[in-house]
């Protein structure tokens, strides 16, 4: 009696296609993913529901550690941001005489953090790069408003980028004390600048909130 | 047979009973696992990529001032004053202190939100108009004109002690956004406040025994 028969597939799948996607994406995104520079002072920022997005086009980096020191940098990439690096430190080696060679104001663009007061910027200026980037600073001092040299850095900061607007950012280790972040808002103010961007890592807006409400009425606006 | 090749049993030599036939290999080869490891890699770079990208909140500090008309003038009844001190206590008095401290209260950054929500909410509901408020919200073109100035008195007032941490900070800056409090200002912490502070949790040991001068 002839009986239809029904022919017996396999069950395996050719997941030759699904791997060849899978590490594509794969290495796309190890190619994408841009690695943390490592980073010379450890710092946890708290968290917060603002959303914005960092900026660092033309800004000053204030950073002030677990142990409540605060350190400068100055970002910037092209070689006319450079040069305006360098017109900082060869303003404050005017005005404070440090006395720095031409070698050791070179130096100061490839630092990656400045901690240090002036009397000890010529001793961690001189140091090899590796050094530098690895040597524990003792923190800029701004607890004492008369001996506060983050008003000088500032200072030299502004007049050095001329015109261009400065992004002020703040970066605080979730431990550090009122105190350093309250001295280094108050020589941000003595420069007369007065909005800030502060560091921190995201979380969302609590439910039930009234900012949460707000924010699903404004995404149902847009809608 | 005595001949010597390669290698011995090969393929065509007649074999005795008993010696297996190699048996055909497949080709193909799991790739189940490699499709795992590959996956796994993909979410840790997804994850890492996407995640290191911090966010910032924007802070506006008021220029000093000494002209009377540039002063923002807050009334005693809409105030909520918070202050921060060590060990993340808050504490808290509505309005003006009273000379008893009777109205000085202490909560947790889980217990302030309450507060903050509470005194918003009396203070909307004892209004009882503010002209020029509506006015200028009327010109603004906003719809609802009540709900821009209700909480026009509500001001909350920062004053974070020197044993508060920067986290703390933050965490209130947050709470002000997170409420939609309008209006707000970090303060210098009084001495009357601060020793009151002080005799519930015991001197401080901040770092700056003199704050700077403002």
């Amino acid at each position: 009696m002839p009986s239809v028969k029904i022919p017996k597939k396999s069950t395996d799948t050719d997941m030759t296609p699904f791997v060849d996607i899978a590490f594509l994406l794969l290495s796309f995104f190890i190619m994408a993913t841009k690695f943390k520079p490592p980073e010379p002072v450890k710092v946890e920022t708290p968290n917060s529901v603002s959303s914005d997005k960092l900026k660092t086009e033309n800004s000053v980096l204030i950073t002030i550690d677990n142990q409540s020191k605060v350190y400068v940098s100055f970002g910037g990439k092209t070689d006319a941001d450079k040069a305006k690096i360098n017109g900082i430190i060869t303003d404050i080696n005017a005005s404070r005489n440090l006395g720095l060679t031409a070698q050791e104001i070179n130096n100061f663009a490839t630092t990656p953090i400045i901690g240090v007061p002036f009397g000890g910027l010529k001793d961690l200026l001189k140091r090899p790069i590796q050094e530098r980037e690895t040597i524990k600073q003792p923190g800029i001092p701004v607890l004492d408003s008369l001996t506060n040299e983050l008003v000088w850095w500032i200072g030299a900061a502004k007049k050095a980028f001329g015109g261009t607007k400065l992004i002020y950012l703040l970066k605080g280790d979730n431990t550090s004390k009122y105190p350093a972040f309250e001295a280094v808002i108050n020589s941000l103010r003595r420069n007369e600048e007065f909005k800030y961007f502060l560091i921190t890592g995201q979380e969302g807006a609590p439910a039930g909130s009234e900012l949460s409400t707000m924010r699903a009425k404004a995404s149902q606006g847009t809608q | 047979m005595a001949s010597i090749e390669g290698g011995d049993g090969g393929g065509g030599h007649k074999k005795g009973p008993g010696v297996k036939k190699a048996k055909k290999l497949s080709t193909r080869v799991d790739m189940t696992p490699m499709v795992d490891l590959g996956f796994l890699l993909i979410t840790f770079f997804i994850f890492t990529a996407t995640l290191s990208t911090p966010s910032t909140m924007d802070l506006n500090m008021p220029k000093d001032t000494n002209k009377d008309e540039e002063l923002n003038k807050t009334k005693q009844s809409g105030a909520l004053t918070i202050m921060l001190g060590k060990n993340n206590n808050v504490y808290y008095y509505e309005g003006e202190l009273s000379p008893d401290a009777s109205n000085f209260k202490q909560t947790t950054f889980k217990g302030i939100r309450d507060e903050i929500i509470k005194k918003k909410k009396s203070v909307i509901a004892s209004y009882t108009g503010n002209a020029a408020c509506e006015e200028k919200a009327r010109a603004a073109g906003k719809k609802d004109i009540k709900y821009e100035c209700a909480d026009e008195d509500f001001v909350v007032v920062i004053k974070p002690m020197p044993d508060a941490t920067y986290k703390n900070t933050v965490d209130i800056l947050d709470e002000m956004t997170i409420n939609n409090v309008k209006r707000f200002a970090m303060v210098k912490i009084a001495d009357s406040e601060k020793e009151l502070v002080e005799a519930t949790e015991g001197p401080s040991t901040g770092a700056a025994a003199t704050p700077p001068a403002q």
